[in-house]
């Protein structure tokens, strides 16, 4: 069962095979945004679905390297960008339904917004650092930058997750649960960050030792 | 005559509702689903012959009655707008009573067959929740002031308080403890006695929906939405301004007046514009949601930004 894993996630279809997948919550909002699934009120659906994949993206991101550690599967690695790019993706299309469609390209109305809107502030926090990661993801860049250097700058995702997740529970009314589980989850893959180390090496080498 | 205040600011059905749509709601009424539901004055009141006057140029279209019966904010069936139309049939709402107490000569208990049996109207009103978001509604109801009026309040009777039906084993959130239930709420005296505060039982020519409300709800259209509360149980005249939910959990975002307002901001978003439910663009909201001309007069003197 590992090998067979292991070898599916090292294959050549993997990755063409996780883009394919990361897109059909998109593909699934625009046949809902079609066919009138979204309700009554299409255009607040659409926002809201687009933000919380994104924000389900970036916490997958940032559960790659704890699930990697935990089950000794090394080929999660290589998924790790593109899921990273995608929560970047869905940013994107979060944002140009909240300027292009909620407000209509109303510049002066989206900016007295952002500045006067604390969630909304935080929110755009969050995105300009997706942004700068998104734009520093390249194999050129880590070079360029060194991958110390890389990786130091790259630690802003949690920054991004922090925001993200403080965005989603300022905007609802009251204390609501959906807002808090994401919450919790964030903070589960912070916390589990800390964890000793070594018993996470342990469990991974007493799994792969099998296979040597 | 179908509404009583035809002040330039109010819908009229004959300016709202496209003519055939109009038509075939007669029809419908006519063939004996409004009678069946409704006492026989209620149902001749609805059939009235309305007359036909030029359209506005800002015209008023009733929103779909699917949507607004499926874009709820009823939290004690679920936080999301689609909840209250999934979990809202386990509400009974026979038999139910109305307690009206406190400051009153004749404290009284309106069974929904008394409710029912005040003369009701059609009224097509916008309803601008606070989230940003309006529809229109033609609801079927009667003054408030009608019930009020026959309790008899006292000359300390100042405030009107309202609560929700509080029943754990048909509302799933009061199990969660989300909130402090039951909901409340609260009037001046003045705007309860105000003739356009409604007491609603139906809406589009039928029975009010569980998810909205049923089987009796308040209507204040110049107020936002949550003033408007659903399923009541009991009315209560005060002496002192009466606790509401919202402005107790946050008083900061919800004042005890919640006058629709442009210029008043929600601290967390603009107040400024709306979408009606069903439509693209966003468009501008009206100081008392387009209801000054009646109801401004109710806040001469008050300073609107502090009084929210």
């Amino acid at each position: 069962m590992r090998r067979w894993i292991e070898t599916r996630l090292a294959s050549r279809r993997a990755k063409p095979a996780a883009f394919a997948l990361a897109l059909l919550p998109l593909g699934w909002m625009v046949w809902l945004a079609l066919s009138g699934g979204l309700g009554a009120e299409p255009v607040a659906g659409a926002v809201r679905e687009t933000g919380v994949w994104a924000l389900r993206f970036l916490l997958l991101a940032l559960a790659v390297t704890p699930l990697r550690r935990l089950t000794g599967l090394s080929g999660l690695a290589r998924f790790r960008r593109m899921i990273g790019l995608f929560a970047f993706f869905y940013a994107v299309v979060h944002l140009s339904t909240y300027v292009g469609i909620d407000q209509f390209f109303d510049w002066a109305a989206v900016w007295k917004d952002i500045v006067k809107r604390p969630y909304i502030t935080v929110g755009m926090g969050a995105f300009l650092v997706l942004t700068a990661l998104a734009a520093t993801s390249t194999d050129a860049m880590v070079r360029r930058l060194g991958g110390r250097r890389w990786r130091t700058m790259h630690k802003a995702v949690f920054a991004a997750g922090a925001a993200g997740c403080l965005h989603y529970v300022m905007l609802v009314k009251g204390w609501q649960t959906a807002p808090l589980v994401y919450a919790a989850v964030f903070a589960a893959l912070l916390g589990v960050r800390w964890l000793p180390r070594v018993r996470f090496q342990v469990m991974a080498t007493k799994k792969a030792q099998p296979q040597s | 005559m179908l509404l009583r205040f035809p002040k330039a600011s109010q819908a009229r059905e004959d300016e709202v509702t496209p003519r055939p749509l109009f038509l075939s709601r007669r029809s419908l009424l006519a063939g004996g689903a409004a009678a069946a539901l409704f006492p026989d004055a209620a149902a001749a009141a609805l059939q009235a012959p309305t007359t036909v006057r030029p359209r506005d140029a800002k015209l008023d279209e009733v929103t779909p009655k699917k949507s607004a019966t499926t874009y709820n904010n009823f939290y004690e069936f679920g936080v999301a707008k689609t909840d209250p139309a999934e979990a809202a049939g386990a509400l009974r709402t026979r038999p139910w009573e109305v307690v009206v107490e406190g400051e009153v000569a004749k404290p009284t208990t309106f069974g929904i067959e008394d409710l029912l049996n005040f003369p009701l109207e059609e009224r097509i009103y916008r309803l601008r929740c606070v989230e940003a978001w309006s529809m229109v509604i033609p609801w079927v109801g009667f003054p408030l002031a009608e019930l009020l009026k026959r309790v008899e309040p006292t000359g300390a009777a100042r405030y009107v308080a309202f609560q929700t039906l509080h029943a754990p084993d048909q509302m799933p959130v009061l199990r969660t403890g989300f909130m402090e239930w039951p909901y409340v709420e609260g009037l001046r005296l003045d705007e309860a006695m105000h003739p356009l505060a409604i007491l609603a039982v139906g809406m589009y020519g039928d029975v009010l929906p569980n998810q909205n409300g049923a089987p009796v709800r308040l209507v204040m259209p110049w107020k936002y939405g949550f003033k408007s509360i659903k399923s009541i149980v009991r009315i209560r005249l005060t002496r002192d301004q009466p606790p509401t939910t919202w402005n107790r959990m946050q008083a900061q975002e919800y004042g005890f007046y919640a006058n629709v307002n442009p210029d008043v901001d929600h601290p967390r978003w603009s107040q400024a514009t709306e979408r009606r439910v069903g439509e693209f663009l966003r468009r501008k909201t009206l100081p008392f949601n387009g209801y000054a001309e009646e109801v401004a007069s109710l806040y001469a003197g008050m300073d609107l930004k502090a009084s929210f």
